[in-house]
């Protein structure tokens, strides 16, 4: 049973996802992710058919509360050996880029 | 185009060209915690680029959160003093890019915010309400290098400092109840003195401990709400008032070309006066919030947060209300308000209970000394409040005359203190006895025949010269208002 | 990718297993000449009688000789081995409490954070990276003087079930190096199957311990959520991650959880609880214990897989236990609750691969083409999927009906188990409904890969523990492995059946079946 077009995944929105997500998907792979992805959302329809309407969403395993920490002070990282696995460092920061376009 | 404008501008509204401002601010605090939101490393300002991180500050691979107890009561303490109800609350993740976010996502609070639904009163009473006051982190810190002077526009490339990232803040909305920019102006300064009051924060606008956004609509009275433009980078309480009177001058301009307000983000500019777009409504992130697995909800029993309730000092509006009632002074008076944001009102009660006379006359007289000669003092004057009392005291029966005293006070702030009687006699301040200063009178009146005759004419401005003369003839011992009231008597005799 | 010639594939993923002309059958074995349980190690080593050095020696010679047909490891740390093994043995010559696990050789997963050493996650996005810290478990184990022997291959950030999306070539089945050893931890279980170490560590998102185990033919558990600190686990889905060890005895993964168990202060999710306590249980037997059929099983579990259940079941009635039909009806909507949750969850944990901090970078003219092309080129496609389908099921407009609707579905589910754990002590399942299928066979499917985790991944939604133990044989003299079920924190009962399970195997396949 396939889902109507209407609900199917379309490939504007695969490449909107992948914006989002900051993967920069060639054609091909927009193709493909199209395909998969909506091979996979139809499969999954069958939750849909489940009346979930007085059902709690449950998103911890194990119900814990007031997991808290003192607030005392613990050594920091040493910066060269985090400087050290940066793809760029000046001056004792992360290089990056211009940041042009990120809103903000 | 401020100048086409009409604007009209009382203490509730602020009117112009006929539409009103509405507003409501957006202030981040960072906390005076000793380490971070979720980690143990170290929330210090101002230390070298990247020391004060560790896995989780980096947002490391296999890192994982756990929330500070310390910044969860300081929260507390927040939303108590803004009169919010403290709710369970749980932290959700906020996921957009951006180089200073090490995650690619921001812990922060959500649907469940810690803090809702309080107030916070202005000088004047007016209450602002309070939506939420959540608990968030806050990012690293970005510089933009090469190009046009550090904008990011134009750079060459970035250097990131993670320093800051992770470091607890609370985010407080206010509900846009907000009517002028003056008032805007009062509720930052009073909410930056609750912070400082309580011990949540520094609240050091110059150093981005508090940072402030203002939504900024307009709309003509009685008509619903106008679209928003949120105000960033607003840097100081005095360019709050100015940013948002632009916003307000540049939509309603816009309104009466016949334009549309877009919902955008706008930049505030401190040297050209005007904000800018900066983004607008229609490139907004998609965040997908969702439930933070790392972490477990937050649910403070009441004996907590009584517990916290408990331990508050008072917060500054009552402090004014107390200082106001002991110097008869109203509450809103800048001596009463300088002097508390101060926090040298305990001071003033102190030494006005140590007179020997009346508590509110000594009071009073102790609100306009501190007000005036303690500047530079911080909360605990160096001064004891019983050697200033003694120098009111002294004052107020008259045998010291107000100049007199205040150049008492001078050296005994200079010192640490001292016995104003010892000092008055020291500096040969004497009270003069009233037959000489009679004497001193009749010298000025024959010396000063020119001005005499002027004054007895009903020229009153000719009397300062009289009185200047008499204090000069009596090396400043004479008081002003007895000299006043001698040659009045003198005139009509 | 075609499987034919085991020596062909061999040489195709590692190039100096061409001049290796004894490539044997079956690489599943031990070291000879050293004991080869945890348990018997830590004792010998702790009484001298066998040093540290020397049984390291014995299992980084095996690995030397084999691990290039099987490709267990991303990495052998062999000098760092024996130098842990030298403390080990100092240790004892000078007096000192060696620790439970003295001298015990344990191969990690490349997913678990060891100080200074490489961890890939099998992904090139980062690429040779060395954490600056240790996991908690890493501490631990150091602590109780096991000796790393290396980090083992994964599928890529543990997204799989035959470890074939690895950045560094698949892991091989043991058994039948033209099969897959299954995933995500498939370096982990081929090792200790393979005796390149006796025992291992994994993690289990859906069933990346129990699956792998069962298809190599050891023992692997999945303890309760918050059992195991997941600092310094390289997250996939965080409400869901476990970590848990493999063995080739009861006895052994349970020597492990005694040591890597109990409460962390740097994981929140970590259950306030003392270390487990299991070896003291494993020989009570299970009289009296009721153990759960599910009655409403979904089906499709090869014929001799369900054979294998039945006899299992068999064993357990012998021993004295009562079988109790249980039902679980919402079973059947597990796989879509956790193939949307976890890829959600997946895409946020996965975002921070940015190429600011740390592991590779794609430069570009600006930061954001920079994420995309780093991104692009770091991921593998498997990984790449989840994020799509992950943040499909959170962006605006669609949260409510896939990752909302899938957070109710696992309430569902959970109730499910509370109700069927108020008539049973434990639940036995086939761990997974396929032995260990060939190289390539599921590659261009991920659906029907997916369903290979069908019996493992409810109790990942539940929270629950859950053991997978090898019972005999399937098709083609392939392992297969019956899972334990219980509820929340009940490790014992679940260790008193796997037991119980073993001792029965031993007697009943004795010999091969």
């Amino acid at each position: 049973m396939s889902a109507p077009e209407s609900q199917r995944i379309s490939p504007e929105a695969v490449r909107k996802v992948a914006k989002l997500a900051r993967l920069e998907l060639s054609t091909l792979e927009v193709d493909t992710m199209t395909r998969q992805l909506a091979g996979m959302l139809e499969h999954f329809a069958d939750i849909d058919a489940l009346d979930l309407s007085a059902v709690e969403p449950m998103t911890q395993p194990f119900p814990l509360v007031n997991v808290l920490r003192d607030d005392v002070i613990r050594p920091s990282l040493d910066r060269d050996e985090v400087l050290a696995e940066a793809p760029h460092a000046h001056e004792g920061r992360f290089q990056v880029p211009p940041v042009i376009g990120m809103d903000s | 185009m401020s100048t086409t404008q009409d604007t009209s501008l009382t203490n509730d509204t602020f009117v112009v060209d006929g539409y009103e401002l509405v507003c409501g601010l957006e202030v981040h605090v960072e906390l005076a915690t000793a380490t971070k939101l979720f980690s143990a490393s170290p929330n210090r300002f101002g230390d070298e680029p990247n020391t004060n991180i560790d896995p989780v500050t980096l947002g490391l691979p296999g890192a994982l959160p756990v929330l500070n107890r310390h910044a969860v009561e300081l929260a507390m303490r927040i939303g108590l003093s803004l009169n919010c109800t403290v709710q369970p609350s749980t932290f959700h993740r906020k996921n957009y890019f951006y180089p200073d976010m090490p995650k690619a996502y921001q812990i922060s609070q959500y649907d469940q915010p810690i803090n809702v639904d309080g107030w916070l009163e202005l000088p004047g009473g007016k209450r602002i309400g309070i939506e939420r006051a959540h608990l968030e982190e806050d990012t690293g810190k970005s510089t933009h290098i090469g190009g046009s002077g550090g904008r990011i526009h134009g750079s060459d490339y970035s250097l990131i400092d993670f320093n800051r990232a992770g470091v607890p803040l609370v985010e407080i909305v206010s509900r846009p109840d907000i009517s002028t920019p003056d008032e805007a102006r009062q509720y930052l300064a009073e909410l930056r003195q609750i912070l400082v009051a309580i011990g949540a924060s520094d609240a050091k606008m110059e150093e981005g401990s508090m940072r402030c956004d203002a939504n900024v609509s307009v709309r003509k009275p009685g008509e619903p709400l106008g679209t928003r433009c949120e105000i960033k980078n607003v840097n100081s309480i005095r360019s709050l008032g100015r940013a948002i009177e632009y916003e307000v001058r540049r939509q309603v301009a816009l309104l009466e070309d016949g334009e549309v307000i877009r919902q955008e983000t706008r930049h505030w500019d401190e040297t050209d006066g005007r904000t800018h777009t900066l983004r607008t409504k229609e490139d907004a992130d998609d965040y997908r919030y969702f439930l933070e697995p790392d972490l477990v909800p937050l649910v403070p029993d009441p004996e907590w947060i009584e517990r916290v309730r408990a331990a508050l000092p008072m917060l500054p509006r009552e402090r004014r209300q107390r200082l106001s009632e002991a110097t008869n002074a109203a509450p809103d008076s800048e001596s009463v308000m300088v002097v508390v944001e101060r926090g040298q009102d305990d001071y003033v009660l102190a030494v006005g209970a140590s007179g020997a006379v009346d508590a509110l006359a000594v009071g009073a007289r102790a609100l306009v000394h501190v007000k005036e000669a303690y500047a530079d003092q911080g909360p605990e004057p160096q001064v004891p409040a019983a050697d200033l009392a003694a120098l009111i005291d002294l004052e107020t029966s008259g045998k010291l005359t107000a100049t007199q005293a205040k150049q008492i006070l001078a050296d005994m702030v200079t010192s640490g203190g001292g016995d104003a009687a010892a000092i008055a006699a020291q500096r040969g301040f004497e009270a003069l006895d009233d037959s000489v200063l009679v004497g001193l009178v009749d010298q000025v009146i024959a010396s000063q025949a020119e001005a005499w005759s002027k004054f007895c004419a009903g020229e009153d401005k000719a009397m300062g010269a009289l009185v200047g003369a008499v204090m000069k003839a009596s090396q400043g011992k004479a008081d002003g208002k007895a000299v006043t009231a001698l040659l009045m008597s003198r005139r009509s005799s | 990718m075609k499987a034919d010639s085991k020596f062909r594939r061999s040489s195709e993923w590692t190039p100096d297993m061409a001049a290796d002309q004894s490539s044997p059958s079956s690489y599943v074995g031990v070291p000879s000449g050293v004991p080869t349980t945890a348990a018997e190690i830590a004792r010998l080593v702790r009484f001298s009688e066998v040093s540290a050095v020397s049984v390291v020696d014995a299992y980084l010679q095996r690995i030397r000789e084999l691990d290039a047909g099987v490709h267990a490891f991303n990495l052998v740390t062999a000098d760092a081995a024996r130098s842990a093994a030298q403390r080990v043995d100092a240790d004892i010559a000078a007096g000192r409490d060696p620790g439970p696990l003295a001298g015990v050789p344990i191969a990690i997963k490349d997913n678990l954070c060891t100080r200074g050493i490489p961890t890939t996650c099998s992904s090139r996005i980062l690429g040779d990276w060395k954490p600056p810290y240790d996991a908690t478990v890493i501490e631990r184990l150091r602590a109780a003087g096991a000796v790393f022997v290396g980090k083992t291959n994964l599928d890529e950030f543990a997204m799989g079930s035959s470890t074939e999306n690895s950045a560094f070539g698949p892991t091989f089945n043991p058994h039948d190096i033209s099969r897959v050893a299954g995933g995500s931890s498939g370096g982990s279980a081929a090792a200790v199957s393979a005796g390149f170490a006796p025992v291992s560590l994994g993690s289990d998102t859906g069933g990346s311990i129990r699956q792998p185990a069962a298809l190599c033919g050891v023992v692997g558990v999945k303890p309760t959520y918050g059992t195991v600190s997941r600092y310094g686990l390289v997250a996939f889905a965080s409400s869901l991650d476990q970590i848990g060890p493999f063995s080739t005895t009861v006895r052994d993964a349970a020597e492990i959880l005694e040591v890597i168990s109990g409460h962390d202060e740097r994981d929140s999710t970590s259950i306030p609880q003392d270390p487990l306590d299991l070896v003291s249980v494993l020989d009570r037997g299970v009289e009296g214990l009721r153990i759960g059929r599910i009655s409403d099983l979904p089906g499709g579990a090869d014929p001799e897989i369900e054979s294998r259940l039945e006899e299992a079941f068999d064993a357990l009635r012998a021993g004295g236990a009562t079988i109790v039909d249980v039902s679980l009806p919402s079973m059947t909507y597990a796989l879509t609750a956790y193939y949307l949750i976890a890829p959600a969850e997946a895409s946020s944990n996965l975002a921070r691969y940015d190429g600011v901090r740390y592991g590779t970078r794609v430069e570009a003219s600006d930061t954001n083409a920079m994420y995309a092309a780093t991104r692009e080129a770091g991921f593998g496609d498997e990984v790449k999927r989840r994020i799509m389908l992950g943040t499909y099921a959170l962006s605006a407009g669609y949260y409510d009906a896939y990752y909302g609707k899938a957070l109710k579905v696992r309430r569902l589910i959970s109730d499910d188990f509370a109700q069927a754990y108020r008539s049973v002590d434990a639940i036995l399942t086939p761990t997974s409904p396929v032995v260990a299928f060939p190289v390539g066979a599921k590659a261009d499917d991920p659906l029907s890969m997916y369903l290979c985790d069908i019996y493992t991944i409810p109790t990942n939604l539940a929270g629950h523990p859950a053991m997978s133990v090898p019972f005999g044989t399937g098709d083609s003299d392939l392992p297969v492995g019956i899972q334990v079920l219980a509820p929340t924190l009940a490790e014992q009962t679940m260790f008193r059946v796997g037991a119980e399970l073993e001792r029965r195997a031993a007697d009943q396949f004795r010999g091969g079946r």
